[in-house]
């Protein structure tokens, strides 16, 4: 794909961005954040992407570093907002839940 | 060349991310949206290894992809709900130095000839390596593995200045003249000025640096992304940098905090809680019994916690405070502000998990008439949430944010670590008021011994 078209994308997802958060309760803030911090841990796929393209050592080790990091954004992001969110079933008796679930 | 139908389910996945950010921005929609990106970003990835675009170091690729997927399960599963901040901390700068990564490997494969991918190479590895160490310094800051006070170093904002600006030298040569050992240097730069940049900052606005520097990293994955060629990390990291300056924005406003006095205020030297105490005014202190009595024969009581609440890790003895109360027949509710504890909306996940049932929690407008016909407030660790000043004083910093009305109650009662101001830096006259009683110490400590004289009653 071209720059051009690539920019494109870039600037519309600006304002997708932008326009989705735009009226979030600040009880929300910390699990919203914590939500698009999982988001890009999708840096992931990037990760793969380059480790399989290499074939120098050094490469390969950065590759695989990156790789691991990426996963552990990505898995652990989103793991973690939900514990958080469970935490904001309104329901009578907040039952203490630390098993079970997951993303 | 990507097949169509990997390309469609990167699309997929994008929309996923999309419905993420907006189921997230209403409590009902939140965990659903949650989980909808989780799906998403399960998706790419999926579709990434059955895509046939060939891929070496399969095994090792997979390894990777385990061990991580397997720390950042267990790590996020076993963090205990006080430390969550720091973890999400540590997660986004593990994703920054992913992308920095990244750009690396990418630079050593294809090398520079194509300028504006090397422009966006540098920029990822520039963000990326900024986000990554200041992530590290913040998590360090919150795991209270080092001072979460502001650290000035002698002549700071020169040296930061300084290192700033060999960083965006740096940048530039490296996109004229491609050399590696250009691209290394800049990678220790940054290293460098993401602490410089994080340190100054103190404990209080450590959340609105880590929310910064979320979109920080959003951003250097977008840019990986044009370097890669691939839509799905520019849409993803996009939209995380675009929503995380929104939200930095949003909670910086909460906490009544304009954005550059948090990040550079202690260059300046007027960070948060630096401002020395008003001096010596009379101040009416009790002990334990005194606050036992006056809350065990009240009417009603109203629990106010804030940050000191969490830092002593009271929440648990709080709720055993409550229930004491409530067994003799006191009405007791929790007032919510929502900037309490280390992050917005923080407090109420603490005292979720300290299983506080859900109805006692009040959130600001809903408490707020309770207060004149309320008994006691106690106030556990909060300070500048309660405080009048941003009410009345025009020059104060928190000037106009929304405050609990603890001042209408008949009596208050502070449980206080000293007189030190809040994060905002000023004086609460309600301290000095005759209606006020303070109870020095640690909250927990002081907590327990209120639980103890209570039982006694």
């Amino acid at each position: 794909m071209d720059g051009v078209a690539l920019l494109t994308i870039f600037i519309l997802s600006i304002f997708v961005g932008f326009e989705v958060v735009s009226k979030v309760s600040t009880v929300l803030h910390t699990p919203l954040m914590s939500g698009a911090n999982a988001i890009h841990g999708i840096v992931l796929i990037g990760g793969i992407t380059v480790t399989g393209a290499a074939t120098h050592p050094l490469e390969i080790t950065l590759g695989v570093i990156a790789t691991l990091l990426g996963a552990i954004n990505l898995v652990g992001g989103f793991v973690v907002t939900d514990r958080m969110l469970e935490m904001f079933k309104p329901k009578k008796s907040v039952a203490r839940s630390d098993d079970g679930g997951g993303a | 060349m990507t097949p169509t139908w990997v390309q469609l389910a990167n699309l997929l996945a994008a929309v996923l991310f999309i419905f993420a950010l907006k189921g997230l921005s209403s409590p009902k929609s939140a965990r659903n949206g949650n989980l909808l990106g989780a799906a998403g970003a399960l998706l790419a990835t999926a579709v990434l290894f059955v895509s046939g675009i060939p891929l070496a170091n399969i095994l090792l690729i997979l390894a990777a992809v385990l061990v991580g997927s397997a720390i950042g399960w267990i790590s996020a599963r076993r963090v205990q709900m006080t430390q969550m901040p720091q973890l999400v901390a540590l997660f986004n700068g593990v994703g920054g130095g992913a992308a920095a990564l990244v750009a690396v490997i990418e630079y050593l494969e294809v090398g520079g000839a194509n300028k504006i991918s090397l422009a966006a190479t540098v920029f990822t590895v520039v963000i990326g390596s900024v986000s990554f160490s200041g992530s590290i310094i913040t998590f360090l800051k919150l795991q209270e593995l080092m001072t979460s006070r502001p650290v000035t170093i002698p002549a700071g904002k020169w040296v930061t200045m300084l290192v700033a600006a060999l960083t965006v030298v740096g940048a530039v040569w490296l996109v004229i003249s491609p050399q590696v050992w250009l691209l290394v240097a800049l990678l220790l730069l940054s290293l460098i000025f993401g602490m410089l940049f994080v340190l100054p900052v103190g404990g209080a606005d450590v959340p609105i640096v880590i929310s910064l520097l979320n979109a920080f990293t959003g951003l250097s994955v977008a840019a990986s992304g044009y370097v890669l060629g691939n839509v799905l990390l520019i849409i993803a990291g996009t939209l995380v940098g675009a929503s995380g300056t929104l939200l930095t924005k949003e909670m910086a406003k909460a906490m009544g905090r304009p954005i550059t006095s948090t990040l550079f205020g202690a260059f300046n030297g007027t960070t948060a809680g630096n401002t020395s105490t008003g001096g010596d005014r009379p101040v009416r202190s009790g002990g334990p019994n005194d606050v036992a009595i006056m809350l065990g024969f009240a009417n009603k009581v109203i629990l106010v916690p804030g940050y000191g609440l969490a830092v002593a890790q009271a929440q648990g003895t709080l709720r055993e405070l409550a229930d004491l109360l409530t067994a003799r027949g006191v009405e007791v509710d929790y007032a919510i502000h929502p900037v309490a504890g280390r992050m917005p909306g923080h407090m109420n996940v603490l005292l979720a998990e300290a299983s506080v049932p859900y109805e006692q929690l009040k959130e600001m407008d809903e408490i707020n008439p309770e207060f004149a016909s309320t008994d006691v407030v106690l106030v556990v660790g909060a300070n500048d949430v309660v405080n009048p000043a941003a009410r009345t004083d025009k020059s104060a910093p928190i000037y106009g944010m929304p405050i609990l009305n603890v001042d209408q109650a008949q009596q208050v009662v502070f449980l206080k670590r000293s007189m030190r101001p809040g994060f905002a830096g000023i004086e609460n006259e309600i301290l000095y008021d005759q209606k006020t009683m303070l109870l020095f110490g640690d909250a927990k400590d002081s907590l327990n011994k209120v639980v103890s004289s209570l039982k006694n009653l």
